[in-house]
């Protein structure tokens, strides 16, 4: 996957979390968590999604790297093979 | 035998409901716990479930159509009594709940009348209320002491501009949700008199334990420090009564289940409080997983009307608000709600030493004609040693 696939795919998953966020509105640069509240129920259920849909097992300790789109897609660059 | 298949109460603050579409027609065969409609309400869409097996033999409340709670949506042919030992039994046929659901019957019920016979109790400003809107007291079914018909029974009764059918308008589901909230809240704030209690509870051995636990886990059995509060809260409830359970009709009636809500905010505005049934007998994946489910479903407005009518007792963790404590209401008819504020690192003497401790402040919110301070002490002790011991939870 390159990164616009991979950017495509997470926000298909954020917002599958997250349902009433529009997709249109994400904006790459800035947290989930600054945007749309996404708490640490939402960050679990996303790292679930990921490994379900990707195969990537991110560990709790790496979810700070998962924080924003742009992050997302750095983070996903180097683990999704 | 025939029976009605009533629009269920989802607690105190709704009551009335858009039927959105029907998963069943004439001659369809239910059995109990099958959605068999949705529900636009205040907090979303909620699939309703049905409590007796049956044959649907007549929809009566088509889609598009707004009803009051209690409304005869259907009607089952073949239909056992539901059995007694059934919890969910009360919130879906209108008959007298077993205590575990008992949220069905605080809610205005305009197709119970008030007791044939009895003399009415009604106070004069109800009457002239009743009068003005053109409702019948004598379906009234009143709420103040000794039964008495209040103003806000009659206010919240379905007058007949009400309880006409009306075609749903244009969703504004954040603007009922508020209102609906506004109701249960002022309700509460009226008619329960709340002590509050909180403690602030050195919380890092439940932090390493977690810590330790989410790095071995697979990702789907990584847990929440919100999962360890709530099993704390459900074996506390069932160890200490008055805590779990319903206060109506001028007294308190324990729950024999302890079904914990949780505090979900909704990101358009508004919370809903769904339980995580039987909370207490269950492990904690099994309780994470029920918990991540309920919250998704909330988001997304596909709550069941079980899940919102059931909670005995709340946990509103504001714990990524960046506040230390919260001071919760009490959601009526419930007796308590806990309330958990942010997990932070404090300087905290252990041993004679100061240390950098992970820290949270537990609140609770308890109804003082059920309990004292006292014992809602006691609660949080008890829910913090456990906290203190999570491999035991």
């Amino acid at each position: 996957m390159n990164r616009e696939q991979l950017a495509a795919r997470v926000l298909e998953l954020v917002t599958e979390i997250a349902p009433d966020v529009d997709p249109a509105s994400v904006i790459p640069g800035i947290d989930f968590r600054d945007q749309f509240d996404f708490d640490s129920m939402d960050t679990l259920n996303f790292a679930i999604a990921l490994h379900r849909e990707l195969g990537v097992e991110v560990p709790e300790t790496e979810y700070s790297q998962l924080a924003s789109l742009d992050k997302c897609v750095a983070y996903l660059a180097q683990h999704v093979s | 035998m025939a029976s009605e298949f009533r629009l269920p109460a989802l607690g105190a603050d709704m009551d009335e409901g858009t039927i959105v579409q029907w998963n069943v027609a004439p001659g369809s065969v239910v059995k109990r716990g099958d959605v068999v409609a949705v529900v636009e309400t205040d907090k979303g869409a909620i699939d309703v479930e049905i409590f007796q097996d049956g044959v649907v033999r007549e929809i009566v409340v088509q889609p598009g159509t707004k009803v009051p709670v209690g409304t005869v949506l259907a009607m089952l042919e073949g239909a056992a009594e539901p059995s007694a030992s059934v919890g969910q039994s009360g919130a879906a046929d209108g008959s007298p709940p077993p205590p575990v659901i008992a949220p069905a019957a605080d809610a205005p019920s305009p197709v119970q009348p008030a007791a044939t016979g009895a003399r009415l109790k009604i106070s004069p400003a109800a009457r002239k209320r009743a009068s003005e809107l053109g409702i019948d007291v004598a379906t009234l079914q009143g709420s103040g002491p000794a039964a008495v018909i209040t103003l806000e029974d009659v206010e919240r009764a379905p007058g007949p501009s009400r309880v006409k059918a009306e075609m749903a308008a244009e969703p504004r589901a954040g603007e009922g949700m508020r209102e609906a909230i506004a109701a249960a809240m002022s309700r509460s704030k009226r008619e329960i008199p709340h002590y509050y209690l909180s403690t602030t509870v050195d919380v890092t051995p439940a932090t390493d334990w977690l810590a330790a636990h989410n790095a071995s886990a697979p990702v789907a059995e990584r847990l929440l420090f919100a999962a360890l509060l709530v099993k704390a809260i459900a074996l506390t409830c069932a160890e200490l009564p008055g805590f779990s359970g319903f206060y109506r009709d001028g007294r308190f009636e324990a729950s024999p289940a302890v079904h914990v809500g949780v505090a979900v905010a909704l990101r358009g505005g508004g919370l809903v409080a769904p339980a995580i049934m039987e909370t207490a007998g269950k492990s904690l994946t099994a309780l994470m997983d029920d918990f991540r489910a309920l919250v998704m479903r909330a988001r997304a407005g596909r709550l069941r009307a079980s899940e919102l009518a059931a909670p005995t007792i709340i946990l509103t963790s504001l714990g990524e608000s960046s506040v230390d404590a919260v001071f919760p209401i009490i959601q009526p008819p419930q007796v308590a709600i806990v309330g958990a504020g942010e997990i932070v690192t404090r300087p905290w003497v252990v041993d004679g030493a100061v240390q950098a401790r992970q820290v949270v402040t537990l609140s609770l919110g308890a109804d003082h004609r059920v309990t004292d301070g006292r014992l809602g002490a006691q609660f949080l002790a008890r829910v913090a040693e456990r906290l203190a011991d999570p491999g035991s939870l």
